[in-house]
């Protein structure tokens, strides 16, 4: 059975979480932009493996007249665009979401 | 730093919570930088170029989406290991037993293809026979779980980390000195040199189809979130906030270290490939002396003659032993809390009993770990990593965000969606070309592609809505009424706090 004394433990404190319009705003807000980024990610991610099946070609193109291909600033650029996105989602989590978050854990106090 | 006599469960198993986010970045890292990484995508670089960042960037992107949707509920659910979180609102027996057999399968493959590496390398280093060295690692490692716990392992991680970096740095530093810090004149020089010429700047034989490609991308994307001593990391640091900055340093130490790898493989193609004292003769072409994952060991020879060698070889040493240590630590987790103190006692133990077992399930793992290691010394270690990873996304993975997202889930719908993945990914592995007809020597291999993921982690997803959705008992329904206040907590974190104040 799930972990039931948590459950009851915080029995009224659910309550006033549930009826709470932050706790919705909250999760509403933090999923968009949760899902939105993964699809961002995803996007990105399943562009170059799109590229690598289909368009090993044109990642074979020269980038400017030399040895070096578009193939490496794109995928040097999935890496760059994996640490960015992390930043972008901790930085709003940290500030925006976990304030709303104090408050919300506040009020049902 | 862990070696008391006196432990808690919660000092064993998760360091007692108290890892920074900073800190816990860095030993996820240093998780995930195992010496695989380092010698065996600086190799694939070596041995055909561009293929190798396929696989970094694989790896890599897994990283954001485990932060945007299971970090923090993770945090917030569970308290020692990931079936606490799978198995939050159903019944904790049949969840648990499938989340531990998930998880010992995916950590004693993951394990196999960490001691194979490790009996190589330091037979190569040190010139102790393979079994020797096999035996070495695996009695290392029980005395460090054993002795130490989670908080030995974290910090075994994070300092190896450190020097893993730096080591890696100083390389790449040195060979992008060589040519002046521009790419295109190591590039340039390495085309020159390799023997496929201009095809190790493009896409070539490493993916050959396009349903291996995407089933790849899948594999490497998602494997990574369904690692037992991945997700672990998760319970130790205090709270939602240092779970959510320990993934963001990770992945920032993580992409840095791949770009670093990868500089390293084009290098050892210039400075390495050209050099006859670290080429094997009697092979020709680009073979290396010790075998095909030597490259960046001997670019550290190149770069930094006799002192760093060694320097790197001690790092790639430690490098081993916390990887395994940190997988023997899930596995025996897996054992002690999930079927032992919540199946077999049924939460009638004591914290030093669940602990006591834990240390017995390392030493045993420990052994498991040695014999592989040995039975499977001439086996593909790529081949066997990657397997791990098939079925991490293919088991763990779904049961794993089904419990988190989906109100419908019921106890039925995860086991029998969990096995269907499990089932599936080890069998179609099995019935792939990789075992089927080069190990077990059959004409045609009966599932015809390379990984599996692109068709069981579907399948399990399905297998969890279906089963869940056909599921009619009252139990279900008990167990759909508490997804509202599983998901206040995963939310807010309100009743977790407590779970690791120290």
């Amino acid at each position: 059975m799930a972990q039931a004394p948590n459950v009851n433990i915080h029995a009224a404190a659910h309550v006033k979480i549930a009826n709470n319009p932050k706790f919705k705003e909250l999760v509403s807000k933090r999923r968009a932009f949760a899902w939105l980024l993964s699809a961002i990610m995803l996007s990105i991610y399943a562009g170059f493996i799109l590229l690598i099946a289909y368009g090993k070609a044109f990642l074979g193109t020269s980038l400017s007249g030399g040895v070096t291909t578009v193939g490496f600033p794109i995928g040097v650029g999935v890496i760059l665009s994996a640490i960015v996105l992390t930043g972008i989602y901790v930085r709003r989590a940290n500030t925006e979401f976990d304030e709303l978050n104090r408050q919300i854990l506040e009020e049902a106090r | 730093m862990g070696l008391q006599a006196e432990q808690t469960a919660a000092d064993f198993y998760t360091a007692g919570g108290g890892i920074t986010g900073f800190q816990n970045g860095m030993a996820i890292a240093g998780d995930y930088m195992s010496a695989a990484s380092f010698l065996g995508i600086s190799a694939l670089v070596y041995g055909s170029g561009f293929d190798g960042l396929i696989f970094s960037v694989g790896w890599l992107v897994g990283w954001p989406i485990i932060l945007f949707l299971i970090a923090e509920r993770l945090r917030n659910l569970g308290k020692f290991t990931f079936a606490d979180v799978a198995s939050y609102r159903l019944a904790q027996g049949p969840v648990r037993v499938f989340a531990a057999s998930g998880a010992l399968i995916v950590v004693i493959f993951y394990l196999i293809g960490q001691m194979v590496g490790a009996g190589q390398l330091i037979k190569l280093l040190f010139g102790l026979d393979y079994i020797i060295a096999v035996i070495v690692v695996g009695a290392l490692m029980m005395v460090y779980v054993t002795f130490g716990g989670m908080t030995a392992t974290t910090w075994v991680q994070i300092i190896k980390a450190c020097l893993l970096l730096g080591g890696a740095t100083f390389i790449a530093l040195g060979v992008m000195s060589h040519f002046g810090f521009s790419f295109e004149a190591l590039f340039a020089k390495a085309v020159e040199i390799h023997p496929k010429k201009l095809a190790i700047m493009a896409p070539g034989s490493l993916v050959t189809n396009p349903v291996d490609a995407i089933s790849l991308g899948l594999t490497l994307m998602f494997g990574t979130a369904g690692l037992p001593h991945i997700l672990m990391r998760f319970f130790t640091v205090p709270n939602a906030k240092e779970a959510r900055k320990s993934v963001f340093y990770a992945t920032g130490f993580i992409g840095y270290f791949y770009i670093l790898t990868f500089i390293i493989g084009f290098g050892a193609i210039t400075l390495v490939a050209t050099d006859p004292q670290y080429l094997d003769v009697a092979k020709g072409g680009l073979a290396l002396k010790g075998g095909g994952n030597m490259p960046a060991i001997w670019l550290a020879h190149a770069i930094g003659g006799d002192l760093f060698l060694g320097f790197i070889s001690a790092v790639a040493f430690a490098t081993i032993l916390a990887v395994v240590s940190g997988l023997t630590l899930a596995g025996a987790s897996a054992i002690s809390h999930d079927l032992y103190a919540n199946v077999i006692a049924r939460g009638r133990t004591t914290e030093g009993s669940e602990v006591m077992v834990s240390k017995i399930a390392s030493l045993g793992l420990g052994v498991i770990a040695v014999i592989l290691g040995i039975i499977f010394e001439k086996q593909n270690v790529a081949f066997i990593v990657a397997l791990t990873f098939s079925i991490a996304a293919s088991a763990t993975f779904p049961v794993l965000v089904m419990a988190m997202f989906s109100k419908s889930l019921t106890t039925k719908g995860a086991v029998i969606g969990g096995y269907i993945g499990l089932v599936g990914s080890v069998g179609c592995v099995i019935l792939s070309k990789v075992v089927w007809v080069s190990s077990f020597h059959f004409a045609e291999p009966i599932f015809p592609f390379v990984y599996p993921t692109l068709f069981t982690m579907p399948a399990a997803f399905f297998g969890c809505w279906l089963f869940s959705k056909l599921d009619t008992s009252a139990q279900a329904d008990a167990e759909r009424a508490q997804y509202d206040a599983m998901a206040i907590r995963s939310e807010t974190g309100l009743g977790a706090e407590g779970a690791a104040a120290h």
